[in-house]
């Protein structure tokens, strides 16, 4: 992402919208910068904002007659001004940055938008966790704080050390350059992103060792986690056995997304023919 | 694409908070899946949603381009139909309510419609389980939040959260939703304009404004916190 200095009036709009502090005003040029390091391309500030053409002349000179009146500026306060602020071509590694933290960019290796992960949300048809199973997702970074891969990294090796099993279809399994240490891809562990979800599946009886290695792990990173763990009900719609076990370590739970069952095969080709082209 | 699962608040806090999406499965039940979305989200919009997403809007998106005199009068119209439009490749589509009826009632007629992809709500346990039982179906898996874990103190406090985790791909970020609870407190913007504003940036559109705007006013005279 950059700001171009030509349009830029640096009325400030644009700082308090981006999710990472990246952007500020530098007062010795009077424009607004983005620091690069903290900037995880994620596209609110360019997409989300709300834009007019005006001309910077005459916005700069208006608004520097209104500063020396001392006049307040109230302007709508998700609009950019002047279209100032422009996307540029990215590369990889940087590249990756925008694949995990934009959420209207695609995944290519799952065809997933957003963190590329379909979770619970298939569950009724594609049968990733079962009665006695139980599945994961170990979300980094968000809200508004952000995680770089090599603090990831740290998670799937502990997690690589208890032996769980990594979901297939998941961005960040993808990038594992070796799935049985946790090791993630080396080019990449030093960028960093809005947020990612590592994915991964045991039995029930784990659920207890999982959750305290997330949270004594978490101590070492300085991000902020969320889990979602999830379940099949059984055939009366009720969860008999992960929601009792969470209220007994003492998890709260009270928040979740429910499949309700109603999805089926409706395709005239069958899913493995699919698979096979 | 949606990520709906992590939303700050008690129990008692998503009683104005149901979101339902619809998501097709690759090989499974994805061919021919567009008109059938399209009608999904047709359904969604005769119960009074306060937003609706097809994965790359939400009803209510960035405007390009403006004219200036927006700074004195800018009018925001939910625009269903241009997220219906815009169903145009097999993809997450969503709608959010702020009523238990409403909710309840979509969904049942959403299983009376028998689309054949898989249906989520998100929302508290209790209310989805609810929506589940009036509609006449058996609750098929549960994903639980358990919440965020911030050993580092990065987060801020209840208020600010409540406004940015609605959008669950982080677009909301801490210092906006904190500019739109002061620009409400110092009364130099409504509290509709403020969540309008907020919902602005979530492209998924599963941002509820309704709620926003409830928390928005929390701070405002004296009544009870309560995200």
């Amino acid at each position: 992402m950059v700001i171009n200095h030509e349009k830029c009036i640096a009325c400030g709009n644009c700082v308090a919208v981006c999710p990472m502090n990246a952007i500020y005003v530098d007062t010795n040029i009077n424009r607004a910068k983005i620091n690069d390091d903290a900037c995880v391309e994620c596209g609110t500030c360019f997409r989300g904002m709300s834009t007019e053409n005006l001309n910077p002349k005459i916005a700069r000179t208006i608004r520097k007659a209104a500063k020396a009146l001392r006049f307040r500026m109230e302007p709508e306060p998700d609009v950019c001004p002047t279209s100032a602020i422009e996307m540029n071509e990215l590369e990889m590694p940087r590249l990756i940055r925008q694949i995990f933290s934009d959420p209207v960019v695609e995944h290519t290796s799952t065809g997933i938008k957003g963190r590329g992960t379909e979770e619970v949300k298939t569950n009724d048809v594609r049968l990733r966790v079962n009665t006695d199973e139980v599945g994961y997702t170990i979300e980094f970074g968000r809200p508004g704080v952000g995680v770089r891969f090599s603090d990831i990294q740290i998670m799937t090796r502990e997690l690589a050390l208890l032996g769980v099993k990594f979901e297939k279809n998941n961005p960040i399994t993808h990038l594992l350059a070796n799935e049985s240490k946790g090791d993630l891809r080396e080019d990449i562990l030093n960028e960093k992103i809005l947020s990612a979800i590592v994915e991964i599946k045991t039995d029930i009886d784990m659920v207890e060792k999982v959750l305290s290695t997330v949270r004594v792990v978490n101590l070492e990173i300085d991000t902020v986690t969320a889990v979602g763990i999830s379940t099949r009900c059984a055939d009366d719609g009720d969860d008999n056995n992960l929601g009792p076990l969470l209220e007994k370590l003492g998890y709260s739970n009270h928040r979740a997304k429910t499949n309700m069952g109603l999805g089926r095969f409706t395709n005239k080709i069958s899913l493995t023919q699919t698979e096979k082209n | 694409m949606t990520n709906t699962l992590h939303r700050y608040g008690t129990a008692e806090s998503f009683r104005d908070d149901y979101i339902i999406f619809a998501i097709p499965s690759k090989g499974i039940n994805d061919e021919d899946c567009i008109p059938k979305l399209k009608d999904f989200l047709r359904i969604c919009a005769r119960h009074s949603p306060v937003n609706m997403g097809n994965g790359n809007r939400g009803s209510l998106a960035p405007e390009k381009g403006l004219d200036p005199t927006v700074h004195w009068k800018r009018i925001a119209v939910k625009d269903w139909k241009s997220v219906i439009d815009g169903v145009v490749k097999p993809g997450t589509v969503s709608a959010v309510f702020s009523t238990k009826e409403d909710a309840e009632a979509c969904m049942k007629e959403i299983v009376s419609a028998d689309f054949g992809f898989s249906v989520n709500m998100s929302t508290s346990v209790e209310n989805a389980k609810q929506a589940a039982e009036v509609s006449g179906i058996k609750r098929h898996s549960v994903e639980y939040s358990l919440g965020f874990y911030d050993p580092h103190d990065n987060l801020p406090d209840s208020q600010v959260l409540a406004l940015s985790t609605m959008c669950g791909h982080g677009m909301v970020s801490f210092n906006m939703a904190k500019k739109m609870i002061e620009m409400v407190r110092e009364g130099r913007r409504s509290s509709e304009d403020a969540a309008n504003t907020l919902l602005r940036f979530c492209p998924c559109g599963i941002y509820n404004s309704d709620r926003a705007k409830r928390i928005l006013e929390q701070n405002i005279g004296e009544k009870i916190i309560d995200n």
